[in-house]
């Protein structure tokens, strides 16, 4: 079997009926992951214990014992999750040395099916960035060409399951930090409906906003994962109570019927030459299949960039304040004094452990959130945010799922837009939106440009329709003209 | 813009000591950044409540049990500083 091009599905049957053992499986990846991660740096640590798990499975078969739908599947998980026993840093100073004595529930569940947890992943610092480039670990590069950014702030595990360090990973996403990652290096990457996977054990950025999903090879891999991460959590009070289609098993490539909406907004701004063309061949894909193409119109998208990073800003100014150097993370050193303001404590600690970004970030949404600019701010930013919502609704009567680009354009070259934080928030003018209004969306890679960077298609669908967005999904992946094509590094 | 003086108060607020250099950096980022924010204040909102969660969440109440999930060596083994099972913390006023 070919470890490279293997489904979830075909590792773990061939697993379970003892063809290859999970742990010759884990042994490929570690060796493979190994050698090239220097190259793109999307791996910060390698599980320890992931062989003699991984002989647990095959145990577990020789006994046989049931081992679930991931048996054998070596999974990268992005810093963001605490998994028990392995560092988990978010990539700040500030939880450099942290080791969580429990997993995510996400997590949880990928173990529980069988999946071997390989090692953790590179991402912007506290998942704030657009291009993995804020990050106690360093830099990632983009497989495709080591001189771009593989996206942020899930550029870690985007970049890993592009170069194939690993079967599947895990990403989080608060404002597009799954499908703008997966759109710059060419993998599938879903963002479900809020509430949809569990919350719980992943470092809290901005709450009303972060989902988790899988970012991972193809839209088949896409759906099982996320069969497996997602359903109710009495840990996370936000999740949902409504079942769990079996997503995987209903995937269906027809879209004859399907009305497929192009955002009017999305095709008004300044795309990318080759960006505006794979759009438009895969609207002439889904036309021909027999999807009908309506327009479809949420005006207030103009405004996502702004609503988002007021209430993201707020939350996160809120979310950290925990880290407070007392009972976990990074302290700051006090010698020889005999008593110091509490206030210089914290002042002192905070300041030296998180990074710019972060601290740009609290700065702002503490100035939103304090007297006097409350209402005009973060009230304002939530009131906006119910319209878009309505909006979404009413374009959603007349189409099932929208179709739009991910970003603007295609990866970027490291370096070249830190200098203008504003600028870099831009970039988020199509993801944020989704995130706002609580919708599942996802990029599929569907072409190259001319420079031979991927290029995805967004999808969006209303709230719980993720079947509808994996089968149009599924549909532009079998038309893709990247399909097969591997990155440099390979 | 946001002068030096609302920047200070900003960072004492926010428990989070800045260098003069980020202060500086800080308050020209953070004014383009609300300029820019503020188009919102463009839009009518009149009457319309603001949106906190973006699906509906089912109300789920757990029994009001006591449980112990985690040992105290395992709550503080990610202590800075402690003793025994006791977060440790310099002297403070």
């Amino acid at each position: 079997m070919d470890l490279l091009k293997a489904s979830f599905s075909d590792i773990a049957e061939a697993v379970t009926s003892k063809a290859i053992s999970a742990k010759e499986v884990s042994s490929f990846f570690l060796k493979r992951a190994q050698s090239l991660n220097p190259r793109i740096n999307a791996i910060t640590s390698f599980n320890d214990h992931a062989l003699a798990e991984a002989e647990k499975i095959d145990e577990k078969i020789a006994k046989k014992e049931s081992v679930g739908p991931l048996a054998g599947v070596p999974f990268g998980i992005k810093e963001m999750f605490c998994t028990k026993g392995l560092k988990t840093t978010a990539a700040s100073k500030m939880l450099a040395n942290f080791v969580p004595p429990y997993d995510a529930t996400a997590v949880e569940r990928l173990k529980n099916a069988g999946a071997i947890v390989l090692g953790k992943l590179n991402q912007d610092e506290f998942a704030m960035g657009s291009s993995n480039e804020n990050s106690l670990h360093g830099v990632v590069r983009n497989p495709w060409d080591v001189t771009c950014v593989p996206g942020g702030s899930s550029g870690g595990s985007a970049a890993a399951q592009a170069s194939r360090l690993m079967a599947g990973t895990l990403g989080t996403d608060t404002g597009g930090s799954i499908r703008q990652p997966a759109h710059f290096c060419g993998v599938v990457g879903v963002k479900p409906t809020y509430g949809r996977v569990s919350r719980f054990g992943i470092i809290a950025y901005a709450s009303s906003l972060d989902q988790a999903g899988p970012i991972v090879s193809s839209v088949k891999d896409a759906a099982l994962s996320l069969e497996v991460i997602s359903g109710f959590d009495k840990n996370d009070g936000t999740t949902s109570q409504k079942a769990v289609p079996a997503w995987s098993k209903q995937l269906n490539e027809n879209v004859k019927g399907l009305k497929v909406g192009l955002l009017k907004q999305c095709m008004s701004g300044a795309l990318n030459a080759d960006v505006q063309k794979a759009v438009d061949n895969s609207l002439d894909i889904l036309k021909k299949s027999g999807a009908e193409i309506v327009e479809v119109s949420v005006p207030l998208i103009e405004y996502a960039v702004p609503v988002y990073y007021l209430i993201a800003a707020s939350e996160a100014s809120s979310n950290l304040a925990r880290y407070d150097g007392v009972k976990y993370g990074y302290r700051a050193e006090f010698k020889n004094l005999s008593a110091i303001p509490l206030e210089d404590f914290y002042g002192e600690t905070r300041g030296q452990g998180f990074g710019a970004e972060v601290k740009r970030r609290i700065m702002l949404g503490t100035y939103c959130l304090s007297s006097g600019y409350y209402d005009a701010y973060y009230t304002k930013a939530g009131q906006v945010r119910r319209l878009m919502v309505q909006q979404y609704q009413e374009a959603f009567k007349s189409c099932d799922v929208i179709l739009s680009p991910v970003t603007t354009s295609t990866a970027f070259k490291i370096g070249e837009r830190i200098s203008d934080p504003l600028a870099m928030y831009l970039n988020d003018i199509f993801t944020t939106s989704t995130n706002l209004a609580g919708l599942p969306g996802m990029s599929v890679p569907f072409s190259l440009s001319a420079e031979g960077l991927p290029i995805g298609i967004q999808l969006t669908a209303n709230h719980f329709d993720e079947q509808r967005m994996l089968n149009v999904g599924l549909a532009l992946e079998n038309a893709s003209s990247v399909r097969g094509k591997n990155p440099n590094v390979f | 813009m946001i002068d030096k003086k609302t920047i200070e108060n900003v960072a004492k607020l926010a428990r989070l000591k800045i260098s003069e250099s980020e202060a500086q950096e800080f308050s020209q980022q953070l004014a383009k950044a609300l300029e820019h924010f503020a188009k919102i204040s463009q839009i009518n909102t009149e009457g319309v409540e603001a949106l906190v969660t973006p699906t509906e969440i089912e109300a789920y109440w757990r029994e009001d049990v006591v449980e112990q999930n985690y040992s105290a060596e395992e709550m503080t083994a990610n202590a800075p500083e402690k003793s025994g099972h006791l977060f440790k913390v310099p002297p403070v006023v």
